[in-house]
């Protein structure tokens, strides 16, 4: 479904992806994971349109979109859920919810019964300021502002960032639950354990390369990524 | 029963805007009728919704889109010299031009009013397109540094001697005819507010206040940003054009002075004292501040109190007084009058309720216990249902 090619990003001098090749298969949850400045988060916005490459290529559903704009991107059915959540603090949820469909035209009101039915928790809360949520609730609104567009495959910036593990907990569930009605997820995350737990497929991002890739499971299972990112047997070697 | 009481007090609600409508609308019948007589206070309220109009137009840029512009007094005087040019009688324009005549292009160019200060808002936007093309590049105090520049060189431009055939230069231009009646200026105040407010509370509010609260949300929401910001840009400039057609027949002789950058501040003063992002904030502070410098005259006067003069009571200690209640206003109302929040009869009546029931809690206090902490637990509940 999306294809990435020798991806390179920089920011002005200083090389932040050196190179990357992924895919994302429809219907899958895929995950980058990796530790702070592996390149990441601006993979996801690259891929969005919001930074643009310098070099590789981009392909969504068999189109190559390096370098389009971030409108015809999401028309295409490619949403981008930023980290931090980052609501809109002073307009009403209903009002970011409505946001979410800004490049739709036709009428919005099943597919807000459909968000509400997956958030019960914004629908009793739909004329509050998003701003007066707890970080939780933010976030699914993030999620849901997203899903607005209907998007073909939803890409989630550290959507565990800062919330409480029980609440991480809680958003895994919902990821699993879009995964299920048909949406491809790709999903980074700085919470391995959980991560892995949830994709069916991962890569392992360094530094700007992507140094192991694989399933969930065999990742999980992987000796230097328990060491790196799941906390098990620190020793020397790592920190070396 | 608890819907009915609803519906009861809706109702309570449009009596209420009803009745202030129709007072309004008695007032100003009251006033055209004896516009000699009551001429000062006329004055006061035409200019105070001419204000009103620019500060709502201002507001749609700075309140719900976040672009902190200063270059209303620009726009306002390229609408001004646009209806001063086009509305003078043909006949007076020999008069008016007396020094360094007139160009021939302009010489018998004329318009009706309504048909000039639509082509001054246009001009207005026109030249915002072309300001805005390299302005809205740039980002919060830049941004009010560019458009201030920006607004100092259209006055510097209306000033300059190459153009005296067509904006008279320094001399200004006078004899601009005035309205032919009250409820024109105040209906095309109004009508242009309204224009605004639909604005605001359709699907393009939305995206502008998206934009306001968080650029790169907004774009990952596929929100072109620049196209957005342009659009509000223009729009907002489009009606301070109008307002300021409006405040040159109102002046009936206008020169560059008059567009000085005090006027922004003036405007810039009424929208922060009413509330940035809150339309009804923005008139409530134009009508508060244009006529508050005028009561507070009072002060200019010498006063005498049991054969004592009292000191201070002279020429200027209006403007003392006035600058020391807009400090209090901002210490005490830090997001002005009304904030982001817009006028409404339940907050009045709810206002007078708690005054009369002290002690029981505000609603507001109420909601804010509501989503505590305990979310967490319940997050997973409403998961698990």
């Amino acid at each position: 479904m999306l294809k990435v090619n020798g991806l390179k990003v920089n920011y002005g001098s200083i090389e932040a992806v050196k190179g990357v090749d992924f895919e994302v298969k429809e219907n899958d949850i895929v995950t980058l994971i990796g530790a702070n400045g592996a390149g990441k988060s601006t993979i996801l916005k690259t891929v969005a349109g919001l930074i643009k490459p310098a070099e590789g290529k981009i392909e969504f559903m068999g189109d190559d979109i390096t370098g389009f704009e971030t409108s015809n991107i999401i028309s295409r059915g490619i949403t981008l859920v930023p980290e931090g959540r980052r609501v809109f603090p002073d307009m009403t949820v209903l009002e970011n919810i409505k946001i979410g469909a800004y490049l739709r035209k036709d009428s919005l009101s099943n597919d807000i019964e459909w968000i509400y039915s997956l958030f019960p928790r914004l629908k009793e809360r739909h004329w509050q300021h998003a701003g007066t949520l707890s970080g939780g609730e933010q976030q699914m609104l993030a999620l849901a502002r997203a899903l607005m567009s209907r998007p073909k495959l939803l890409m989630m910036d550290e959507p565990s960032l800062g919330l409480a593990p029980i609440i991480v907990k809680g958003i895994f569930e919902i990821i699993n639950e879009i995964q299920k009605s048909g949406v491809t997820v790709l999903l980074i995350e700085q919470n391995a354990n959980m991560a892995l737990n949830a994709a069916s497929y991962a890569y392992v991002l360094e530094t700007g390369r992507v140094m192991l890739k694989g399933s969930g499971k065999e990742l999980l299972a992987d000796e230097s990524v328990r060491e790196a990112y799941l906390g098990k047997n620190r020793n020397e070697k790592y920190v070396n | 029963m608890k819907t009915k009481n609803k519906n009861s007090d809706k109702n309570k609600y449009r009596i209420c805007s009803a009745a202030v409508f129709i007072l309004c609308i008695l007032l100003l019948i009251f006033l055209e009728a004896n516009k000699y007589k009551y001429s000062y206070i006329t004055g006061i309220l035409v200019r105070s919704a001419i204000y009103a109009l620019v500060a709502v137009s201002m507001n749609l840029v700075t309140g719900f889109t976040g672009l902190f512009s200063l270059g209303q007094a620009g726009f306002m005087a390229i609408g001004a010299y646009t209806v001063g040019i086009l509305t003078i009688p043909v006949a007076q324009r020999p008069a008016v031009y007396y020094m360094n005549g007139i160009s021939p292009v302009i010489e018998k160019m004329y318009m009706p009013f309504w048909a000039a200060i639509i082509a001054g808002g246009i001009f207005a936007a026109f030249c915002a397109a072309l300001i805005g093309i390299p302005v809205l590049r740039l980002k919060s105090d830049y941004l009010a540094i560019a458009t201030l520049g920006f607004s100092e060189i259209i006055r510097a431009f209306i000033a300059s001697p190459q153009l005296n055939k067509i904006t008279n230069g320094s001399y200004g231009l006078k004899n601009i005819p005035s309205f032919p009646n009250l409820y024109t200026i105040f209906g095309i105040c109004a009508v242009c507010i309204a224009l605004i407010v639909l604005l605001i509370n359709s699907s393009y509010g939305r995206v502008f206040k998206a934009i306001r609260e968080d650029e790169t949300a907004a774009q990952a929401m596929g929100i072109n940003l620049f196209k957005y910001k342009e659009l509000s840009f223009v729009i907002s400039s489009f009606f301070t054009g109008i307002g300021g057609g409006l405040l040159a027949m109102f002046m009936g002789s206008i020169d560059s002075k008059t567009f000085q950058i005090a006027l922004t501040y003036d405007i810039l003063l009424i929208v922060v004292l009413g509330g940035i992002g809150s339309v009804t904030g923005s008139i409530l502070g134009a009508f508060l501040i244009t006529s508050g410098r005028e009561w507070l005259r009072f002060f200019d006067e010498p006063l005498t109190l049991a054969g004592i003069n009292i000191p201070l009571f002279r020429a200027g200690f209006r403007m003392v007084i006035f600058s020391i209640l807009l400090m209090a206003v901002v210490l005490f109302y830090r997001k002005g009058i009304m904030g982001t929040n817009e006028f409404s009869w339940e907050a009045v009546f709810n206002l007078f309720k708690k005054r009369n029931s002290a002690g029981a809690g505000s609603g507001r206090s109420d909601i804010q216990d509501n989503h505590s902490d305990d979310g967490v637990k319940r997050i997973l509940n409403d998961r698990e249902a």
